[in-house]
Parts: C-alpha cells; structure tokens; sequence
C-alpha cells in the first residue's frame, strides 16, 4: 500500500450490529468444555452417572430394581456436581482473569452473564437427559441381567420434575458464583448450603415449634422436597418454592448481578 | 481519537489516577510513559470499560466504550498478556474471541501468522506459554476483528528484541495508515523509537506530554573539552550554567551557543551534541523522581 493513498479519519461506528445473545450463549458453552478442567467436569458428570447405574445393577435386590430407583441414584451425583460447573463458568472470568478479555469484547456485562446462566441451564437438561438415557439404559440392561421385566414407574410429571430440581440446584451454584466469584468460596458456599444448612434448619424445626410452620415457605431445599417424591405440586408446594427461592436465589443472584456490573476487572 | 479528560480514579485514600487529560491523535503512535505503579494500566482500564473512574471520562471517538457496539472489531485491546485462562490452548483463546466478534474462523489462522506463532504452539496450552508468546497471542486478539484503534498495555514486555522490532514495524505501519496507537512502557528505550507523542505520567499525574523533540527542548547539551574546568569558568561568565557529568558537562543552553563561548574562549572541544536518548532517559528519571520507589538515580551515579 502506497503512502500517498489518502486515509479516511477513523471513526467509531455507533449503528454497527452489536454482539447478539446467542453468540455470547454459543461462547460461554464452548468455554465449559475447552478446558481439560472444564472437560473432565463434564465426562465426569457421564461417568458417574454410569458407575451409578452398575452399582444399582450389581447390588439391588432383583424386586427393586425399577427405572425409579436408578434415577434415584443418579440424582446425588447430579446434584452435587452440576452447581459446581455453574459456579466455575462464572468464577473462572476472574480466577483465571480471562473477563478482562470476556468484558472487553462485550461490554454488557449483565448480557454475559445471562448467556452464563442460558449456557449452564442448556448443559444441566442435556447431562439430565443424557443421565436419565443412562438410567433406562441401565433399567433394560438390569432387568435383562435378572430375568424379569423392566418396570418403568416414572410418570412424565415426575420426570419433569426431575429436570426442574437439577435445574434448581444448577441455578444455586450459579448464583453462588456471580455472588462470591470466587471458586473456592462459591463451591464451599454451595456445600454449606446443601448438605450443612438443612441439617440446621431441620434441628431447629424440630425443637422449635414457630419455626416448624414457617420452614416450607423460607427453606428452599424443604420447598423443593415434593419436587423429588412424586406426584402433584399443589398451589401451596409452588407458593413455598416462590417465596424460598425469593430469599435463597433471586435476592442473592441481584445482589451478586448488581456487584458484577459495578465491580473493577482487573 | 482517543480523548481523557479530567480522568480521576483512587483506591481508599490512595489515588490512582489524578485529573488526567490527554488525546491521542489518528495516525500517531503515542507512548505512556511512566514507571511502575504510575497509573498507566488503570487509566487504560476506565478506556476500556473495565474501570468505572470517580470523575472525568475516557472515550473513544467521542463515544465511551461501551456503547461502542461490537468493540472488539473497531478497538483492539491488550491490558494483561497474562490474563488468560490457563488451561486453554492459545488457538482456543483467539477462537472464542473470533466467536464473540462473528469473524469466520480462518482469521485466527491468519493472526497467528501475523504474530510468528507456529500451529504446534498455537495447540499448547497457555500455562505452558513463555511471557513472550502470550504477548504474542495477546497482540493477535486485539488484532483480531481488524481495528483501526489499538489500546495495548506493555505490550513489548517479554518480547525478545526482534520480537520489539516486529511490533514497532507493525505498530507503524497501524498508524501509517491512519490507525490510533497507544501503548504504555515503563522503559523508555522501548517506545521512543516508535511514539510520535509521549505522554508521562507518574504518581497518577501527567508530568509531561508532546514529542519527543518538543520534550527534548530546553533539555541541555552535552559537552567535552581538553580542559573541561576552563570551559566551565567560560560558560559561567556567559551566564551558562554547567555541571559536570561523565567526564564532560551537561549545559543547560543549545549546542551552538556553547560552540561559540568555547570559540570566543580559545578552548578544544572533543565532543559537543545536544540531548539525546539519554537526555531522555535523564528527564523521565527527574520527572518522576517523587515517584521513584527507589529515589533519585542518575545515569553513571550508579556504583
């Protein structure tokens, strides 16, 4: 190039198209599988999902073994690793500082971390499908094993209601994330809650009686039991999930969202 | 055009960044100078969104960054070669950049080209990365989306010195072709040959600013002569003040009125020239000497 040719003067074109939501969404799920980290997460989620299913197979009682049970025994290791994939597709931005690129390239940062949030929940119904795929594939393979029947006993609502309960539990870790944005802090943060809080709240249901009432509508893990058993939500059971998931999710997850938007990355 | 006016940032007591006011021009490379700790790196954050400043603004084309849609192809930014997720490949990096912008895929092909990166360590993860390559692969995602403005923090830290020449080639080249340039150092020998402007900042304020021969002027001249005490009793009397330095005198006047107090005198003079890099190098020691953490050095002061 010539340097005589005339230059235009440079510009910044404000009418340009900006970063749609769905480019972002495509990036945040391809960031949880492009590490090695990110990728063991993942396979990990499947293997333990399978180990889970041999071990049904191999030590239930013959009678028991229907498509219940083996869900059943997928959905501890659900559970507990899907909120931690939410946490660390949030936290990594800024454990490993890759936000400064993140937030450069996309500057709306509440549009980030929405496609976080779309990106995670695309993962937890995939990992549950691809889990309760597992489970019937387990359901046959036992019952074959065994000589008997496979017996299928879970009722489309009950399945629906095993896809909204990961997804619960997924969106806990989540909002732990954009609130502490710290993997460590967020992912302790997520065990407290789960495994330490219920434990505390239900001693305190027990010896106090005010409480015992009060407990469904302000105890978000209590309000997401029916989830799990078995039949019907009634208007009641949804009202309990609105009114502790207000206190455990969408007042933290603000919070945390209102921090983000304002906080330096550095 | 890059525009900060009355820039102020602090971090509790401490204040980062002091009404700062600057403009970096199209078709110019401007350094930021200024030593560790200065400022540069927060007052470059705040152009870049990052940083949201107490008072005064940053903006880019008269538009603040962001609400400059799709940034990435119209501002290329460096802040911290480093900040990357460790665990992902170098190629990883730039194709998730690529995504973002919605360039088709073989642009990052072509940048990591552009900036000698082989596709062996292009498939390397970056933990495994030399500082040099990362400034590499740093300088190749803000050349991604084809910008016409570059914003790069330290960008020649860790390059290898035909690493430092590649990048003031294209550097160049950016704002030959009316790009805006502006990139920071805290060593002056690694921007002066390519900054058309410096700026200096030290301690959160701008301690000076312009060309480099604008920044030069009243800078002085250096000066040698078979007796350099008589030489000196000479400038005296010519109302030319004159300390002694390296085996010769820094003068505070223009070479030509030196050469003729030395003729008019009847004195040798071995060696006589004006201020240069390392008049440079002196001035940006004085500038920001309050803001030295290690006091006051000066050149050949040094044991």
């Amino acid at each position: 190039m010539s340097a005589a040719v005339p230059t235009a003067p440079v510009t910044i074109q404000t009418q340009r198209p900006g970063v749609p939501f769905g480019r972002l969404v495509k990036v945040e799920l391809r960031k949880m599988f492009n590490t090695r980290s990110g990728f063991w997460l993942m396979a990990s989620i499947i293997i333990i999902a399978a180990l889970a299913v041999l071990a049904v197979i191999l030590f239930a009682p013959d009678d028991a073994l229907t498509f219940a049970l083996f869900g059943g025994a997928l959905s501890t290791p659900m559970a507990l690793l899907l909120p931690i994939v939410a946490a660390l597709a949030v936290t990594a931005e800024w454990s490993q500082r890759s936000g400064l690129v993140t937030f450069t390239l996309a500057p709306n940062r509440g549009a980030v971390i929405g496609a976080k949030a779309a990106a995670s929940i695309i993962v937890a119904i995939v990992s549950v499908a691809l889990a309760l795929a597992i489970a019937a594939l387990g359901n046959v393979v036992g019952a074959a094993i065994n000589g008997i029947d496979p017996v299928w006993d879970l009722e489309p609502l009950q399945i629906s209601y095993f896809f909204l309960g990961n997804i619960f539990g997924l969106m806990i870790g989540f909002m732990f994330g954009v609130l502490l944005r710290n993997p460590a802090a967020a992912v302790v943060a997520y065990l407290v809650y789960s495994f330490v809080l219920p434990a505390i709240l239900s001693l305190l249901a027990a010896l106090q009686d005010w409480f015992r009432d009060l407990q469904p509508w302000i105890d978000f893990g209590y309000a997401q039991m029916p989830l799990f058993d078995g039949g019907n939500l009634t208007g009641e059971q949804w009202a309990n999930l609105g009114t502790s998931s207000l206190l455990w999710f969408w007042i933290p997850l603000a919070a945390g969202v209102w921090s983000v938007l304002r906080s330096e990355v550095k | 055009m890059i525009t900060v006016e009355h820039l102020s940032k602090s971090y509790g007591a401490f204040r980062a960044v002091d009404d700062v006011t600057f403009t970096c021009k199209p078709g110019t490379v401007t350094g930021f100078l200024g030593p560790n700790g200065a400022g540069k790196s927060t007052t470059m954050r705040v152009m870049a969104g990052l940083t949201i400043p107490d008072s005064g603004s940053a903006t880019i084309g008269g538009v603040a960054y962001r609400n400059i849609p799709n940034p990435g192809t119209q501002v290329g930014v460096l802040l911290d070669a480093s900040a990357q997720h460790a665990g992902r490949t170098g190629r990883e990096i730039l194709t998730l950049s690529a995504l973002t912008m919605g360039l088709p895929l073989s642009r990052v092909d072509e940048m990591l080209a552009l900036v000698s990166l082989s596709p062996a360590e292009s498939k390397r993860r970056v933990k495994n990365y030399s500082l040099g390559m990362r400034q590499r692969l740093g300088l190749a995602n803000a050349l991604l989306g084809d910008p016409k403005i570059l914003i790069l923090d330290e960008p020649a830290n860790g390059l290898d010195p035909a690493g430092i020449h590649w990048m003031r080639s294209l550097l160049r080249a950016y704002a030959n072709q009316g790009g805006t340039v502006l990139l920071s150092s805290h060593l002056l020998p690694a921007i002066e040959n390519i900054a058309d402007e410096l700026i200096v900042i030290g301690n959160g304020t701008i301690v000076a600013q312009g060309t480099k021969a604008e920044l030069l002027q009243g800078a002085g001249a250096f000066v040698k002569a078979a007796d350099n005490a008589a030489l000196a009793s000479a400038l005296a009397q010519a109302g030319v003040s004159a300390t002694p330095s390296n085996g010769g005198l820094t003068v505070d006047a223009e070479p030509v009125q030196i050469g003729q107090v030395a003729a008019a005198a009847g004195l040798a003079l071995v060696e006589l020239r004006g201020a240069d890099s390392a008049g440079l190098e002196e001035m940006f020691l004085q500038l920001t000497a309050s803001t030295q953490r290690e006091g006051v050095v000066t050149p050949g002061g040094v044991a």
